[in-house]
């Protein structure tokens, strides 16, 4: 397929671009994102669902491991931890813990 | 056939190659064009703004009002009211998004322009298209756009009529009416909306016109929390709710508005007070008109990137693509219209796509303070070809008697409303 390896010699080509063009603002984690339909824009929280910004990292990679386990209860969050790798909550808490409470 | 896509992956390759000479340049900005101001593309806009701000935002979107489908069941039964549920792009323009409130009629995919009614035509470097679907008028003999007036969908709420209606044919109906519902096969707009809003109808009839019951005509044998909605529905409307599956002749292929008669595949009559017939549906027409549909109807996209198979640079997300094991529901739409926002960014900086991992939960409302879910968490497989939902992850809500679960999930459904919305036009 030399239409497959064009196209990949041209990601490779701009994926080495890249790396000196830093946007204007960083995203978060793409993860992360996805906690925000409920847990409100920038994890600021909504009534009952608690607010994610400014959480402590390491209390939130706990809470999450013990959602996992089914250590603590949770009405969805046993159903949602173990839908991401150790490596993705921890991302995504160091993204929440950075924001302001 | 195998010619032609490989003369459109060189086009594609081409593209790719040029975007990067003209974008290079640290701080050089972008135009991304988003199509459809709902779940899919109020989400796209929204996060473009929010995390690529060197990206200039245009949003074409017809409504200057958009009211959700979500919660809408909820208008129906008279516990919200429509304001509640409609939105205004004021917050997308403060963000810096230039809201067009106009009609795109067209696609050109190789001169990258789309049409407008108003005879603007918009150019762009990348283009998000959520155009939601299209009721095929005309799958069920006899339910054309003039008998939904009659015999409201309400599925697309459009400026919020179709959900008034109903709302307003059961205030209406005498106690002791039936109502009758045709909810159609897979695959649809909001696999749990039919039984939310079935609980939703038992609910406001079990309050105010006691003698009246629920027939709903299903073309399916199995639907989305289906224990789940069963079990409530027997402990909270007993009596009130008859489910007809398409192995007892649910299937409904024919109606007569004027009657207010549903026909069964097999030629039964039900003669009801009030009819809500949930069609058949596909992608929005502007999906087709474009090419980018396949026999279904709907539009094959990549797992990773949502780009249309037949149109790369396209991002096609919401209910119009074929989203693989996920729900066609408002947070696929969300999740996935930003990572199709992600790999648009990147393909405009001449980078690789990021592999995504999209997020969905569906509450549905049965009763008061009970509420139920579906969480599903899913990514593209290894070979990039397919999604999958996480083994071992999502599910639903435990069956049995969790009353202090049901409690809070009501409540979280409601926080959940206010956050997705926030995240779309705050």
């Amino acid at each position: 397929m030399p239409i497959r390896a064009l196209l990949a010699a041209v990601l490779i080509a701009g994926a080495t671009h890249a790396f000196a063009q830093t946007p204007a603002a960083t995203p978060g984690p793409l993860a992360a994102e996805g906690c925000l339909g409920c847990h409100g824009p920038a994890g600021s929280g909504s009534g009952p669902i608690v607010a994610l910004a400014g959480h402590d990292q390491a209390e939130m990679i706990a809470a999450m491991a013990a959602f996992r386990s089914n250590e603590r209860a949770g009405t969805i969050m046993g159903r949602v931890a173990r839908g991401y790798t150790e490596a993705e909550i921890a991302a995504i808490a160091a993204h929440f813990a950075r924001l302001p409470r | 056939m195998a010619n032609t896509l490989s003369r459109r992956a060189l086009l594609g390759a081409a593209a790719f190659l040029a975007a990067p000479a003209t974008l290079r340049a640290q701080g050089s900005t972008a135009r991304l064009l988003v199509i459809g101001g709902g779940f899919g593309g109020a989400s796209a806009a929204n996060f473009a703004r929010r995390a690529y701000p060197w990206l200039e935002v245009t949003l074409v979107e017809p409504k200057t009002t958009f009211v959700t489908c979500p919660y809408g069941n909820l208008v129906i039964a008279g516990v919200r009211q429509i304001g509640d549920i409609s939105h205004n792009y004021d917050g997308l323009r403060a963000r810096g998004v230039r809201v067009v409130h106009d009609w795109a009629t067209g696609i050109d995919a190789t001169a990258r322009t789309v049409r407008l009614q108003g005879g603007q035509s918009l150019g762009y470097d990348r283009l998000i298209l959520s155009p939601g679907i299209a009721l095929r008028w005309g799958a069920l003999e006899g339910y054309t756009e003039a008998a939904s007036e009659v015999m409201p969908h309400a599925w697309v709420p459009g400026d919020g009529t179709q959900t008034l209606l109903l709302r307003r044919q059961l205030e209406e109906m005498p106690d002791g009416g039936v109502v009758g519902m045709s909810i159609p096969g897979n695959p649809f707009r909001c696999p749990p909306g039919p039984y939310e809003r079935i609980s939703m109808i038992a609910s406001y009839l079990k309050r105010h016109k006691p003698r009246s019951k629920i027939l709903a005509f299903d073309a399916k044998e199995a639907f989305s929390k289906q224990g789940l909605f069963q079990d409530a529905w027997a402990a909270l409307y007993p009596g009130l709710v008859e489910w007809v599956p398409a192995s007892r002749d649910g299937r409904i292929v024919k109606v007569d508005a004027a009657e207010r008669v549903l026909e069964s595949e097999f030629g039964e009559k039900h003669k009801v007070a009030v009819a809500n017939v949930i069609p058949p549906q596909s992608a929005a027409r502007i999906a087709i008109e474009a090419g980018l549909t396949d026999a279904s109807g709907w539009v094959p996209v990549s797992p990773v990137t949502f780009e249309s198979r037949a149109a790369p640079g396209i991002h096609v997300v919401g209910d119009a693509n074929i989203p693989g094991p996920m729900p066609k529901s408002g947070y696929v739409a969300n999740s996935t219209a930003k990572q199709a926002v992600a790999s648009a960014a990147a393909a405009l900086r001449g980078q690789a796509p990021t592999p995504g991992i999209y997020y969905n939960t569906c509450y549905s409302h049965v009763g008061d303070e009970y509420g139920i879910s579906v969480v599903g968490i899913f990514r593209p497989n290894a070979e990039g070809n397919a999604i999958v939902e996480v083994a071992n992850s999502g599910g639903v809500s435990p069956r049995g008697n969790w009353p202090e679960q049901r409690r809070l999930e009501a409540h979280y459904a409601d926080a959940w409303y206010g956050s997705i919305t926030r995240d779309m036009f705050a």
